[in-house]
């Protein structure tokens, strides 16, 4: 069996809100069912079938081809199945997500993972701000599953984090951690201002030492233990992350502003 | 039966269900994770008077174990779920979390899980962490060495404990020498702990006693020097009787490690001065897995 295709075949002036389209909402149905299924743009209803050429025949395997910016929630509240986004994703990938596999070969816009629960999503480009927070109003950001960024993300990656692990191979923007409740957030790159402001608990793992603002303290250079677990949890994902095997850590806790008592450890060579 | 000049009796161990758990015991060296297992393990030979039985399951390799340290597995045994897991904590928490560089995980999975460091936690004061690494909960608890590494729960599985055999020589040397044998031969196998000192038990006891406070006393059949008062099972050449108690998580790890521990002592022949190889029951009325000696030997036990 193919995978079932999704080609766009119009240029998008508005968003799409394409989360209707995963594999649970999708198993049984034949092409021309799918074709017909109402997705909502701004104010307005099209149909599938409109905007997209629809092939294949694997609903447990979706594609999304000739994708930009304006095809939002895809994979939301998935749970099952794979989801491959040959382009850039719009905002809200793996909206909700609780299961399954998502992956996004270009970029992808603000708020992907957004109340993510569990399952893998895997974006090769850059993401946008609000990397796997919470939406609007929402107290706590992502609760569990894995995260993958080759790229760079934007500002307040993890906010609100409760569980899980995103790893960023590139940058970060400002606040990246912010009001993070637990979970760990790991990056390669530099990252920007006001990391782990107002963070709870949770773990940021770095290879870079960012300027920290003044209510994160430093609790000197150390070996922990845990690292190894981490480090071997890292194996099974194709990610830089898995050559890590240092386990000495400079410590900052914090942030204290908020007696908070999560903490910033700086890889040591 | 006889194996190469020695006697094997036509009877059978009885032994008891029991609840039964793994720990994996890591630190810095194999020395310091044997100082934590054996801190652990101590005082832990009979739930008669400790609570759990328990013991060194076997060495680990840096490879085998969680975290890439050295380690040992420890088998525990008890009764009953409740004091199982209420020995745990507190031999977690005087042994484990005490002890420089050690960690502990889980040895097993099961649908019972029971907390490991789960309550050890609340000595971290606040500064405690939880690392969700894997699906498996860990707690990272401040120490003053650094930091206490500790999965939250580990399996409890249903087990049998009581599986024995008895050695029986013509002197105390002879006897404790077959027995050490046995030991070495035993410790081989996965799955089974004899948790006495060194793995033997002098004091086999029997149900009952004369005195009302006692419910267990020693077992006066098979005590050499009451041979002419009471009513033994001793012939007059027997000097000294060892005893090799067996706790393991099913009826064929116990099987197999009494029949490698018997065969042991029955290659080394006559000239070790053992006679007889006979098994400790209360008549088949009060455990209900019998553990017969020949069938056992015949590798038909079941």
């Amino acid at each position: 069996m193919s995978a079932l295709t999704f080609t766009l075949k119009v240029p998008l002036q508005q968003s799409v809100n394409c989360s209707v389209l995963t594999p649970d909402n999708l198993a049984g149905k034949t092409i021309a069912e799918i074709a017909a299924i109402k997705l909502i743009k701004g104010k307005n209803q099209l149909l599938a079938g409109d905007i997209f050429d629809i092939s294949g025949t694997d609903t447990q395997q979706l594609c999304f081809k000739n994708t930009t910016a304006k095809l939002d929630y895809i994979g939301a509240n998935m749970n099952s199945g794979s989801i491959t986004v040959e382009e850039d994703a719009g905002a809200y990938l793996g909206f909700g997500l609780k299961n399954g596999e998502i992956h996004c070969k270009g970029n992808a816009a603000a708020f992907a993972a957004c109340n993510m629960r569990d399952g893998l999503l895997k974006i090769n480009g850059n993401a946008g701000d609000f990397l796997g927070a919470g939406s609007e109003g929402l107290r706590k950001g992502m609760l569990g599953g894995t995260v993958i960024v080759k790229g760079n993300v934007g500002d307040r990656a993890g906010d609100q984090m409760r569980r899980g692990l995103i790893l960023i191979e590139g940058n970060t923007g400002d606040y990246c951690g912010s009001r993070m409740v637990a979970g760990t957030i790991g990056v390669l790159g530099e990252l920007g201002a006001y990391t782990g402001f107002n963070m709870h608990r949770g773990t940021l793992l770095l290879k870079k030492q960012p300027q920290l603002h003044a209510t994160i303290q430093d609790c000197g250079i150390h070996t922990l233990p845990f690292l190894s677990l981490l480090f071997k949890s890292f194996a099974q994902y194709e990610t830089q992350f898995s050559k890590l095997d240092s386990m000495r850590v400079q410590r900052f806790v914090g942030d204290l502003a908020y007696s908070g008592n999560g903490e910033i450890l700086v890889l040591k060579t | 039966m006889q194996i190469n000049g020695i006697q094997i009796d036509d009877t059978f161990a009885e032994a008891f269900n029991m609840r039964g758990t793994r720990v994996i015991i890591t630190a810095q060296n194999h020395k310091w994770a044997y100082h934590a297992a054996n801190a652990m393990t101590g005082f832990a030979t009979s739930v008669i008077g400790c609570g759990v039985e328990a013991g060194i399951e076997r060495e680990m390799t840096p490879d085998e174990t969680p975290d890439g340290r050295p380690g040992v597995s420890i088998l525990m045994f008890a009764m009953g779920s409740k004091v199982l897991m209420q020995q745990l904590e507190t031999r977690m928490g005087q042994c484990i979390l005490t002890c420089p560089t050690a960690a502990a995980f889980s040895g097993m999975a099961s649908e019972d899980m029971i907390s490991l460091g789960k309550h050890l936690r609340y000595f971290g004061d606040g500064f405690q962490t939880s690392k969700l690494i894997g699906g498996k909960r860990y707690w990272r608890i401040p120490v003053m060495d650094g930091e206490f590494l500790t999965e939250e729960t580990t399996g409890m599985v249903r087990a049998i404990g009581g599986g024995n055999f008895l050695i029986l020589a013509t002197s105390q040397p002879a006897a404790l020498a077959a027995a050490e044998t046995a030991i070495e031969a035993m410790k081989t196998l996965p799955n089974v702990i004899m948790p006495f000192p060194g793995g033997v038990v002098r004091s086999g006891s029997k149900v009952g006693s004369k005195y009302k406070t006692m419910f267990a006393s020693t077992n006066d059949a098979f005590c050499p020097t009451l041979k002419g008062v009471t009513r033994s099972e001793l012939s007059p050449e027997i000097e000294s009787v060892m005893e090799i108690v067996i706790d393991g998580l099913t009826f064929e790890d116990i099987a197999a490690s009494m029949k490698i521990g018997i065969e042991a002592i029955c290659a080394l022949g006559v000239t070790s001065d053992v006679k007889r190889i006979s098994a400790g029951n209360y008549g088949g009325k009060l455990g209900p897995h019998l553990f017969k000696l020949h069938d056992i030997l015949k590798g038909t036990a079941a």
